[in-house]
């Protein structure tokens, strides 16, 4: 532990540990000091200066963010100086911003709008910047708008881009008035290395980047007499919903999501989860065979080892930067586009109604999500799978817009056929739960018994470090699968590309053995998804993740194959896994992108 | 009523040269670390890049710091507009700042040296490169492990701030770091490192070839030594001069001045605009406890006859600004666009006159909040030609 130091704060004298910033000394003291650029997810920028304070004795005032405290420092954050640059600067970050807040997407959810109205910044003093400058709105990305006349230069994105993601599609370019964050070549968003993870999107302290918004196309079909409109929920959303409905961070709210559904008008409530279920069944599968392939068969066309390949994220990004080991993806759609397959097949054939009528609706913490479902290989019920996609921000203003006191809905279940799912489904919603799901299942179908972990908790592959590896040995098989016993069946779980990236390199550098790597494009999962509620950090993360874990426990299902639901639909309709229908709907194909 | 001290003094040391740096460098690198230091502080040179920070203090506490990989960075990157003195040293006298950057990697514990070379100046390479490589066959004979290597900066103003020089050099783009911590402890590739303008390094050879009281000797307190001032504008007798620093611009503008000189602008673009009637009462040099106004500079001195109007040259350079800010921070980026875009609308009549003064409270804000030296200083002529000349603002 660090020697503690001590410092005043208007007045308040407190300890701190040395090397803790004014912004940390502020916080301890219960005291607000503004910020823009400063994120808790991202390195320190102070760009914006908006969190300047006073420290006596010096000539300047200090960035909050950026000033570590020293011994004795005597700190103002509200002194007249403090208080007139602060305005100045919000002033001036007004004078370059289109300020158009009423017809903003953002409006009510913006860190610039915060400020202004605190600091009443009733005037317009300075000239107006905005207007002289010609910016375009680039809406060419399925997931992503960006738009260039509403930024600060914060730069989060970028850090984000960077430091979260090791993307690097977002960057600075050009200097002083014409400084702005652009692509590679100014590219349009569509056509450059983007996994439109949106993880920009959730930094973005403005309306500068904000998710494409399918809210008035799932109006209209709701509205459609013709259409029936069904809608599906992904897990993370249950946990993140309530938070934008101004409920505390990490509350459950499955029975009031489905409730809000329905009165939205959605014909069928069903749950992603349901296809999660599946995922594992077919996932699971896939690797056994993998397994017995390179095992048993010595095939070396089979790849090891096998990645998951439900974040569409990851999937771009291996596209683009890894596309030499697309063979090592797990061929398994993501539950959304699995479920939107069967949607129009499955359900409708027992629904009897003509898929052809059926708007297929997905909620999704999600950006890359919408570009997922717009990829032309989605169309295998002979239909676009999925219709629409909506991040959890966009249920929460359709719940807002139907004037539906949210807080206050009785709880109801999920519609029957592809709405009955397993506390393994539910996990796929924090990082490491598609493996743990897929450990559950395939340890108990390879032994007959349950995976040797106290409550069916895989403790090892959950929390929220970078990378996590563990390595369960198989044991006593069933005589199927005797090939594998004594296998240590070595797992590897990364969340947040740059982790990705790391796990790559060390299966391209040889110096790993996995067998099966899980890999999320965002931090904590899709609980912490570019479609999630605003703000986001690690804490908040947490509590999500506290929330689904919860959920899981508390399901009377814990593994994906005693899902009745799943049962049924191979005993209906697929046959078996990795038969010719499910290979048909629920596997897909992977392209290689460019690298720029 | 001109105290002597105050008067224009020429000194001639920096491009004297007696081609004597190998004599020089042997000496040095026989005397320890801290009896350099110790000569370098006694002989109070401070930074002549325009900062002013005192350069014996630099290397001591680059010395102190941990870690055996450290680093020697010649500021080369003259981009202050109305400087050129740079440029000639590094044509007439290399071996001074070779032998100056060798002698600091020898102080700090560095093997490893750099110029930053102004991207305009490529130029100057294939000269100094020759120059260069004499030098390291010296050192190499001679048993010292240095090396200088010439890096082209792209041609941004900004880069000549030390920490954006660093981003620049590490392949990035150039932009001001957060201070602390400093170049002192994290600075090129994280390394402790000094960068020191080319004058600077020059003024070191002068104070260990002939030693601290010499230096010392010359200009007034708290502004000791001599240094090199770039004069243009209207002035018969353009070029550069090696004057001790301390004296009025009234003694200057008498040497310098056409007869007709309305203002001068001391310290480039970022600098002050001195108007007539505070010729008297202004000195240059580092600020100090006794004297009354006193102006550091660069070494730019751009002189304006009656003919000029001043609002075109505060156009000028704020034009310069609005495009030469690197862009991240707020008063910087936004505080340049409002200065240069209000003067215009003042002038056009689409502002009240009133609206300058709005204009000085921001410069205010901007000295205090912008992230960089860079940023605190480019509303200095703003602020000192508004004052000075609010007439021509307005009519």
């Amino acid at each position: 532990m660090n020697k503690k130091i001590s410092v005043t704060i208007n007045g308040i004298q407190l300890e701190i540990e040395k090397g803790k910033t004014i912004l940390d000394a502020a916080n301890h003291a219960g005291i607000i000091i503004p910020t823009l650029c400063f994120h808790k997810d991202l390195c320190i920028a102070g760009n914006c200066r908006v969190c300047v304070v006073e420290v006596i004795g010096q000539k300047r005032l200090a960035a909050a963010c950026a000033t570590p405290c020293e011994e004795e420092m005597e700190i103002l954050t509200n002194s007249l100086k403090v208080r007139n640059s602060r305005k100045h600067i919000i002033e001036l970050l007004l004078s370059e911003h289109n300020a158009d807040c009423t017809r903003c997407y953002k409006n009510g959810n913006c860190e610039l709008q915060d400020l202004a109205s605190e600091y009443k910044i009733m005037s317009q003093d300075f000239l107006r910047l905005a207007p002289m400058k010609a910016y375009t709105i680039d809406e060419l990305s399925p997931s992503i708008i960006k738009d260039d006349s509403k930024c600060i230069r914060c730069q989060r994105c970028v850090r984000t881009c960077a430091e979260l993601q090791g993307v690097n599609a977002l960057t600075v370019a050009y200097k002083g008035d014409q400084m702005k964050i652009s692509t590679f070549f100014e590219k349009p968003m569509n056509d450059v290395v983007c996994t439109t993870c949106g993880q920009c999107v959730n930094h973005c302290p403005t309306g500068a980047l904000v998710e494409r918004n399918y809210i008035e196309d799932v109006w209209d079909a709701i509205s459609d007499p013709e259409k029936h409109v069904i809608v599906q929920t992904a897990p993370a959303v249950r946990v993140g919903l309530g938070e934008e409905l101004g409920m505390p961070v990490g509350e459950r709210v499955t029975g009031k999501m489905v409730t809000a559904l329905r009165r939205l008008g959605f014909n069928s409530v069903m749950d992603t989860d349901f296809a999660a279920d599946l995922t594992i069944i077919e996932e699971g599968t896939e690797l056994l065979t993998r397994l017995r392939k390179t095992m048993v068969e010595k095939n070396e066309q089979v790849k090891l080892p096998m990645a998951t390949s439900c974040s569409p994220g990851w999937i771009k990004y291996i596209e683009h930067i890894y596309p030499e080991y697309l063979d090592h993806l797990s061929t398994c759609k993501s539950p959304q586009q699995m479920f939107g397959a069967i949607a129009k097949t499955y359900y409708a054939r027992a629904r009897n109604i003509e898929p052809e009528n059926i708007v297929s609706v997905s909620i999704m913490p999600c950006t890359a999500k919408k570009f997922e479902a717009k990829r032309p290989e989605m169309q295998d019920s002979g239909y676009r799978d999925v219709d629409y996609v909506l991040t959890t921000r966009e249920l929460a203003i359709m719940i807002k817009q139907a004037g539906i006191e949210f807080e206050k809905l009785p709880d109801s279940k999920f519609d029957r056929l592809m709405g009955e799912s397993s506390g393994a489904a539910v996990i796929f919603g924090a990082t490491g739960g598609v493996m743990e799901a897929a450990l559950r299942t395939v340890y108990e179908l390879v032994t007959g018994r349950e995976v040797p972990f106290k409550n069916l908790n895989i403790k090892p592959v959950r929390g929220m470090e970078g990378v996590r590896q563990a390595t369960i040995k198989i044991e006593k098989p069933l005589e199927e699968w005797a090939f594998l016993d004594g296998l240590e069946l070595k797992c590897a779980v990364a969340h947040g590309l740059v982790n990705a990236k790391k796990v790559m390199e060390a299966v391209q550098n040889g110096k790993s053995d996995f067998h099966f790597i899980e890999v999320m494009a965002c931090p904590g999962g899709c609980l912490g998804g570019g479609g999630q509620p605003i703000p986001t950090n690690l804490e908040i993360r947490q509590k999500r993740a506290d929330a689904i874990y919860a959920e899981d426990e508390g399901m009377p299902l814990r593994k994906s194959h005693e899902n009745p639901e799943v049962l049924k639909i191979y005993q209906d309709f697929l046959g078996e896994p990795l038969g010719e229908k499910s290979h048909h709907l629920l596997h897909t194909s992977y392209v290689q992108r460019h690298r720029f | 009523m001109v105290a002597p001290s105050y008067q224009l003094k020429r000194a001639d040391f920096i491009f004297k040269n007696d081609n004597d740096w190998e004599k020089i460098l042997d000496r040095t690198l026989q005397r320890s670390p801290q009896e350099l230091i110790n000569e370098l502080m006694s002989s109070e040179l401070k930074g002549r890049g325009g900062a002013g920070f005192p350069t014996g203090l630099k290397w001591k506490l680059t010395l102190e710091e941990p870690g055996n990989e450290k680093y020697v960075i010649c500021n080369a990157d003259e981009g202050e507009p109305g400087t050129f003195k740079d440029r000639e040293i590094l044509t007439k006298v290399p071996y001074k700042v070779l032998t100056a950057m060798a002698t600091c990697g020898h102080v700090i514990g560095s093997k490893k040296g750099y110029i930053y070379l102004r991207g305009e100046y490529k130029f100057l390479v294939p000269e100094l490169k020759k120059a260069i490589n004499e030098f390291e066959y010296y050192c190499k004979q001679k048993g010292l492990d240095f090396t200088i290597q010439i890096f082209l900066g792209s041609g941004a103003y900004i880069c000549g701030e030390e920490t954006a020089l660093f981003d620049s050099m590490e392949g990035k783009r150039g932009e001001p770091r957060n201070k602390p911590p400093y170049p002192t402890s994290v600075g090129y590739l994280k390394k402790p490192t000094v960068v020191n303008n080319v004058e600077t390094l020059a003024h070191t050879y002068t104070i260990f070839k002939y030693g601290a009281n010499k230096f010392y000797d010359l200009g007034v307190q708290y502004s000791r030594g001599s240094k090199l001032f770039s004069v243009s504008g209207d002035t018969p007798k353009p070029g550069i001069y090696e004057l001790e620093l301390g004296m009025s611009l009234q003694e200057f503008v008498n040497e310098f001045g056409d007869g007709d000189t309305k203002a001068v602008q001391v310290g480039g673009a970022s600098g002050f605009l001195v108007p007539r009637k505070r010729f008297e009462s202004t000195s240059i040099g580092y600020r100090g406890k006794l004297s009354g106004i006193s102006l550091p500079t660069g070494g730019s001195m751009m002189l304006f006859n009656s003919s000029r109007s001043m609002y075109n040259v505060l156009d000028n350079y704020l034009e310069f600004f609005r495009e030469e800010s690197c862009g991240q921070c707020t008063p910087c980026r936004v505080g340049c666009q409002q200065l240069h875009n209000g003067i215009k609308a003042v002038k056009r009549g689409e502002k009240p006159a009133q609206y300058l003064e709005k204009l000085l409270k921001l410069t205010e804000t901007m000295k205090l909040t912008a992230k960089c030296g860079l940023g605190q200083s480019v509303a200095n002529s703003f602020s000192s030609i508004v004052e000075n000349f609010q007439e021509e603002m307005i009519y």
